[in-house]
């Protein structure tokens, strides 16, 4: 236990020392997202394929890296991730039919690669096209099986304890020397 | 990269659909080189309809897909082929509409890394009929 004799031995001024290490590493990671965030004009840039409606070009645990610029019209063929009206959950689908006004108005319908019918019964009662205020980003590019982990978290949650337990021990407990 | 089609529509409802056959006859090559190299893991490939109405100044609506894996024949040779999803528009404008232009495209799927969206080259355009089909036979 040679871990706690070395807490012990820290004194006040190394305790405060190592927590704000700590607090800059989070906050550092909190920039990036953020930084993302805007770049990308994506409220969540990177999400986690959750289901195999897209299979076999993505499959559940795959990451997805998306934008979000409003100036670049919706077309079809293209991937989008969108939420439904009260819902959280984004769903990762590809645009199949667009209708598009002057002023730039646009609906459109999408359906999963490995589903035999388009999404209308997955959008609200009664909605029958999705909006840009829907999309939360197209996918550009792909990572697979990275995303697994997210997922592993999720549906194992003392797994997420675990893991947040061992990282913030170590990062308290690490010593510059 | 080549289409031929024929058309017909008929009304449904309140809104036009157009019955379209085509012929596809396609090589996903580039010269000698095939576009499946390491990275590609499966090419999705759509054939689209673009056009405008009075409604909309444009529509776009995807008639038939397919996916290609890495492994599959590059070459492709279909005839007489039905679209694979109804071609509804958002209201009348395919009636005596002369400008639908069908174009194949695919998105390039990778094993990791950047997903494009690829258009091919040749594109046919079709017109629709002034009159509706008023019975059908399948």
């Amino acid at each position: 236990m040679d871990l706690f004799g070395d807490l012990r031995r820290m004194n006040k001024r190394q305790l405060y020392y190592q927590v704000l290490n700590f607090a800059m590493i989070v906050s550092s990671a909190l920039m990036i997202w953020k930084g993302l965030i805007v770049v990308t004009g994506s409220e969540s840039p990177i999400v986690v394929v959750l289901s195999g409606s897209m299979e076999p070009a993505f499959h559940r645990g795959d990451l997805l890296f998306l934008t979000n610029f409003h100036h670049d019209p919706i077309r079809a063929g293209e991937i989008v991730v969108f939420k439904v009206e009260g819902r959280d959950i984004p769903i990762v689908h590809r645009v199949i039919k667009v209708h598009e006004k002057g002023n730039g108005n646009i609906k459109f319908l999408t359906k999963g690669d490995n589903n035999e019918v388009d999404d209308r019964g997955l959008y609200k009662e009664g909605q029958n096209w999705l909006e840009k205020k829907d999309v939360v980003g197209r996918a550009r590019g792909f990572l697979p099986y990275v995303g697994m982990v997210t997922i592993i978290m999720n549906d194992y949650p003392k797994f997420k304890y675990a893991l947040l337990a061992v990282m913030g021990a170590y990062v308290l407990l690490k010593r510059e020397s | 990269l080549r289409k031929n089609v024929e058309d017909f529509t008929g009304p449904r409802e309140r809104s036009d659909l157009g019955f379209v056959t085509f012929d596809i006859t396609a090589d996903i090559l580039n010269g000698k080189i095939s576009i499946f190299d390491w990275n590609v893991k499966q090419l999705f490939l759509y054939l689209s309809a673009e056009y405008s109405t009075k409604n909309n100044a444009l529509n776009q609506v995807v008639l038939w897909d397919k996916i290609m894996l890495r492994g599959d024949n590059p070459r492709l040779s279909l005839k007489d082929m039905k679209s694979k999803y109804f071609f509804f528009d958002d209201g009348n404008g395919l009636k005596g509409n002369r400008n639908i232009t069908l174009t194949l495209s695919w998105n390039v799927v990778p094993n990791a890394g950047i997903l494009p969206l690829v258009t091919g080259s040749g594109h046919v355009s079709v017109p629709f009929p002034d009159t509706y089909e008023t019975t059908k036979s399948y």
